[in-house]
C-alpha cells in the first residue's frame, strides 16, 4: 500500500512509495515482452484521461497502460470536450463523477488542477502534468530508468540542464531525486532558473561546462517553446552553443555516464540529434519505462496488492 | 432620535481622549461628552459600559462593482457590509463597468448610496478614461459631483508620462492621487509572490520589484508636481523603507496597508491551492508581513484598509490561474485588528483610531469626526470580547470569498451611528431609510 491516495505531487511520497512503485513497475517489465500484453489486474475499473492539454506521448503511454491491465477507459479533453464550452472544472468533474469512474489521469495547463479535482469527486486522482508544477510519473519513470542502469539511486549525482522555470520535470523529479538520496544540480540561462532554488535545496548555475564532468545522469530539459512568453534567449543557435548537449561535451563525461530527456526532443536545440541517438542515450529506455510506472501507479493506487501480474 | 451612551471607552486621540465617559447625541451631532450625562427627554438611552466608543471607522479602499457587476456586490449590498464590519464610510474605486470616470458616474454612485441610507460612500474617480492610462478623465467634473480622490485603482497607471500629467492636473484641486503600483511588464501573467511560493506551486511570479519600481516612480512624481501622492495597499517591506524615506523628506506622501497582507503571507498558500489568497498585489514573504505590521503601530503606515474585492463563486471556485483576484474584507476587518494587534497589546487603542478613522479622512480631505461636541454624530461601538465565527453566512456582503473564513476572531462592532441615525444595532444592520 502506498502512503498517499493520489498522486498528485513526488513531494508527499516517501522513498517506501517509490521503491513500491519502481519494484511494481519492474514486476510488469516481462508483461509488455508477452505476445500477449494484458493482465486482469484493473478488470472491470473505470479510468477517466482527462487531457485538458495537448499531450501524445503522456497520453499514450497512460491509455497502453490502462489496457494492458484490462480497465475500461475513456479519453477526453482537447477540442471535443465541453471545458472549451466554457463549462468549469468543477462542472466538468462532478458531471464525470456522477457516472461512477475509479480513477482520474489529468493533464493541465493550470498548476493545481489535479488538487482541484480531488475536492469534486471521491475516485482516485493521478496528475499526469500540470502547468509548471508537476508531473510525477514522468519523475517515476526517470527513476525507474536511471535505477535500472545504475542498480541504484542513492549517490548519484544528476544534471537537469535547460528550460528550469517553465518545468514541471524540474518541479517533481528534483524531490524525488532527492527523497531517493541523489544530489541534484541544477543549470541553465539566468532567464530560465527557478526563482527560489533555496525550496529544493540544490545548487544552481548557468555553466553547463562547469558541472558536466561529474555527472552521473545528464537530463536535458525541453525548452518550452510554446510557454515562452516573451523571448528569455536570443536565440536557438546561441542556446544550443551555451546549454546544448553536443558530442564534445559528452565525451567530458564519466565514461558510465547517462544522457535523459522527456521528450519531445528539440533536435540541435537543447540537445544535438547525434548525441540523442548515442550509445549513452537512454531516451527511448524511459518512454519504455512509462507505460511499466503507470501501469504501476494505476494498479497500486486502485488497490492492488503484490506484485500484479499474477492477481 | 437621540441617544445617550452611558459608560463607554472612549478613545479619541485628536482630543486626547482615552477614558470612560457618557457621549449625548442627536440632530446629527454629538451634544456633550462627560460624566454621568442626564438622560434628555426622548433621548434612548444604551448602555455601552464595557465597550469602546470611537470615531467611526474608514476604509478609503473598497470595491462595490456597482455599476457593472452587481451579481458580485452592490453599492446597497456594500453599504450593508460596511455597516456589519463597523464602517460610518468607504471610499470605492472606479474600476466599475463602465469606469467611474465621469462627473455621472460620481452622481450615481452618490445617489444610490443616499438610497441604501446606511454609510457615507466617497467615490474615487478615474486618473484616465476608462482607466486605459491613455488620456485624462473628467477629472474636475467629478470634482464638482463630489469625488474624493482620483486612482487607476487595479492597473495603476503603466505610462510614467501619462502619470505626471494625472498628478499636475490633479494638484489645483486639493485631493490625494492614489497609486496603484504595478509595472506590468514585470508582473506580467503573474499570479502568486516571486520566490518561494512561485517556486512550490509553479506558477508565474508577481516580483515584489513590480510594486517597489512604481513606487519609486511615483514619490519622485510627488516631488516633481506637488500632488499629494497616497500608495495604495502596500505590500513588501522595501516598498515601505521607500515611503519612510520620502516622509522625511517631508513630501506629501502617504500609504495604506489591507489586514490580508498583514496576518497572511505566501506560505498560507497550500498545495490546495485556495483561490481566497490570490490577491493583487499577492501575499508576500512572512518577513514583509512583520515589516508591515511595524508599519503600521509605529505610524509609517498611515491607515488601514481593505481592498474589498467581492467576487462570485464560479469566479473562485476554479484553477487558482484563472482564479479572479482579491478577499473581502469590510466584515473582518476590525475583527483582525483587535484580535492580532490590539488584543494582545501590541497596537494601542488609539493607534487603531488614528489608522481606520482620524488619517484616512485627513487623506481623503474629510471633515474631521472628533469626540467632542459639534462633531458630527458618525460613532462605532466596539464589543472587545465578543467572538464571531467567520463562516459564509457571517457575510452582509453579496460575496463570500473571504481570505479568513473558517478563522474565529475576538472584538467586533456592535453599533454604528451615522450622522446620529443608528445604523447597526447589536450588531444587525438597521436599514430603516433616510
Amino acid at each position: 500500500m502506498l502512503s498517499v491516495k493520489h498522486l498528485i505531487d513526488t513531494t508527499s511520497l516517501t522513498a517506501d512509495d517509490i521503491t513500491q512503485i519502481l519494484d511494481t513497475a519492474r514486476s510488469f517489465s516481462e508483461v509488455n515482452k508477452r505476445a500477449i500484453k494484458k493482465v486482469p489486474a484493473l478488470r472491470g475499473r473505470t479510468i477517466v484521461n482527462l487531457f485538458l492539454e495537448p499531450s501524445t506521448r503522456t497520453k499514450s503511454s497512460f491509455e497502453l497502460a490502462e489496457k494492458r491491465l484490462s480497465a475500461d477507459s475513456l479519453s477526453m479533453g482537447g477540442a471535443t470536450s465541453s471545458v472549451v464550452k466554457g463549462e468549469s472544472l468543477a462542472d466538468t468533474i462532478e458531471t464525470i463523477d456522477a457516472m461512477s469512474v475509479d480513477m482520474f489521469i489529468c493533464r493541465a495547463k493550470l498548476a493545481g488542477t489535479p488538487h482541484k479535482i480531488c475536492e469534486h469527486t471521491d475516485a482516485v486522482v493521478i496528475n499526469a502534468g500540470d502547468g509548471k508544477h508537476q508531473h510525477p510519473t514522468q519523475a517515476l519513470l526517470d527513476l525507474y530508468t536511471i535505477r535500472e542502469n545504475f542498480g541504484h539511486l542513492d549517490g548519484l549525482k544528476v544534471a537537469l540542464v535547460g528550460d528550469l522555470s517553465h518545468s514541471r520535470v524540474c518541479g517533481s523529479l528534483v524531490p524525488a531525486l532527492k527523497t531517493m538520496g541523489a544530489e541534484v544540480t541544477l543549470v541553465g540561462p539566468p532567464t530560465f532558473q527557478i526563482a527560489d532554488p533555496d525550496y529544493f535545496g540544490v545548487p544552481q548555475t548557468s555553466d553547463l561546462d562547469s558541472v558536466i564532468a561529474d555527472m552521473d545522469v545528464v537530463y536535458m530539459l525541453r525548452v518550452q517553446l510554446e510557454r515562452m512568453e516573451g523571448a528569455a534567449i536570443p536565440s536557438r543557435r546561441e542556446y544550443n552553443r551555451l546549454w546544448g548537449l553536443d558530442m564534445s561535451r559528452v565525451d567530458r563525461m564519466r565514461p558510465e555516464a547517462i544522457i535523459c530527456h522527456p521528450g519531445p526532443m528539440n533536435r540541435g536545440m537543447e540537445i544535438n540529434a547525434d548525441v540523442a541517438d548515442c550509445a549513452r542515450s537512454r531516451i527511448l529506455a524511459q518512454v519504455n519505462a512509462g507505460v511499466l510506472v503507470r501501469m504501476a501507479a494505476m494498479y497500486l493506487l486502485l488497490g492492488g496488492e503484490n506484485n500484479g501480474v499474477s492477481a | 432620535m437621540a441617544f445617550l451612551l452611558r459608560g463607554a471607552h472612549v478613545v479619541d486621540p485628536q482630543v486626547a481622549l482615552d477614558c470612560v465617559r457618557d457621549v449625548l447625541i442627536d440632530e446629527g451631532r454629538i451634544q456633550a461628552v462627560g460624566e454621568d450625562l442626564a438622560r434628555p427627554a426622548g433621548a434612548e438611552a444604551i448602555d455601552a459600559r464595557g465597550k469602546y466608543l470611537v470615531p467611526g471607522l474608514v476604509d478609503m479602499h473598497v470595491h462595490f462593482r456597482d455599476p457593472g457587476f452587481e451579481y458580485k456586490e452592490t453599492i446597497e449590498t456594500g453599504s450593508r457590509a460596511a455597516t456589519h464590519g463597523g464602517f460610518t464610510d468607504v471610499a470605492t474605486m472606479p474600476n466599475t463597468d463602465p469606469v467611474s470616470d465621469t462627473g455621472a458616474e460620481i452622481r450615481y454612485q452618490i445617489d444610490r448610496a443616499h438610497e441604501a441610507g446606511l454609510c457615507h460612500v466617497r467615490p474615487i474617480g478615474a486618473l484616465t478614461r476608462a482607466e486605459k492610462g491613455e488620456s485624462l478623465a473628467e477629472i474636475g467634473d467629478m470634482v464638482v459631483e463630489g469625488a474624493a480622490a482620483f486612482s487607476d485603482d487595479g492597473h495603476g497607471v503603466q505610462g510614467a508620462g501619462m502619470m505626471r500629467t494625472c498628478m499636475e492636473y490633479v494638484s489645483q484641486f486639493g485631493r490625494v492621487a492614489i497609486a496603484h503600483c504595478e509595472v506590468e511588464s514585470l508582473t506580467a501573467h503573474g499570479v502568486i509572490n516571486e520566490g518561494r511560493a512561485s517556486t512550490r506551486l509553479g506558477m508565474f511570479g508577481w516580483p515584489a520589484l513590480g510594486e517597489e519600481l512604481e513606487i519609486y516612480r511615483d514619490i519622485e512624481l510627488c516631488k516633481l508636481t506637488g500632488c499629494p501622492l497616497h500608495i495604495a495597499h502596500i505590500s513588501t517591506a522595501r516598498g515601505l523603507e521607500l515611503v519612510r524615506a520620502a516622509k522625511a523628506e517631508g513630501l506629501p506622501v502617504t500609504c495604506e496597508v489591507c489586514p490580508h497582507h498583514l496576518f497572511l503571507c505566501e506560505d498560507d498558500i497550500t498545495d490546495t491551492y485556495d483561490t481566497n489568497l490570490k490577491m493583487n498585489p499577492p501575499l508576500r514573504s512572512a518577513a514583509d508581513a512583520a515589516a508591515l505590521v511595524e508599519g503600521l503601530v509605529d505610524g509609517s503606515i498611515d491607515c488601514l484598509v481593505t481592498d474589498h474585492a467581492p467576487h462570485a463563486p464560479h469566479e473562485k471556485n476554479c484553477e487558482w490561474e484563472i482564479a479572479f483576484f482579491g478577499t473581502i474584507g469590510l466584515e473582518t476587518s476590525l475583527p483582525l485588528m483587535l484580535t492580532n494587534l490590539v488584543g494582545p497589546q501590541k497596537m494601542s487603542w488609539s493607534r487603531l483610531v488614528e489608522a481606520m478613522a482620524v488619517a484616512p479622512r485627513e487623506i481623503l480631505r474629510l471633515e474631521p469626526v472628533r469626540l467632542e461636541a459639534g462633531s458630527a454624530a458618525d460613532l462605532t461601538l466596539i464589543d472587545p470580547t465578543a467572538t464571531i465565527e467567520v463562516t459564509p453566512d457571517y457575510f452582509e456582503s453579496r460575496s463570500k470569498n473571504s481570505a479568513f473564513l473558517g478563522c474565529t476572531l475576538t472584538g467586533v462592532a456592535t453599533d454604528v451611528f451615522v450622522n446620529g441615525r443608528r445604523t447597526l444595532t447589536d450588531g444587525v444592520v438597521t436599514s430603516q431609510g433616510r
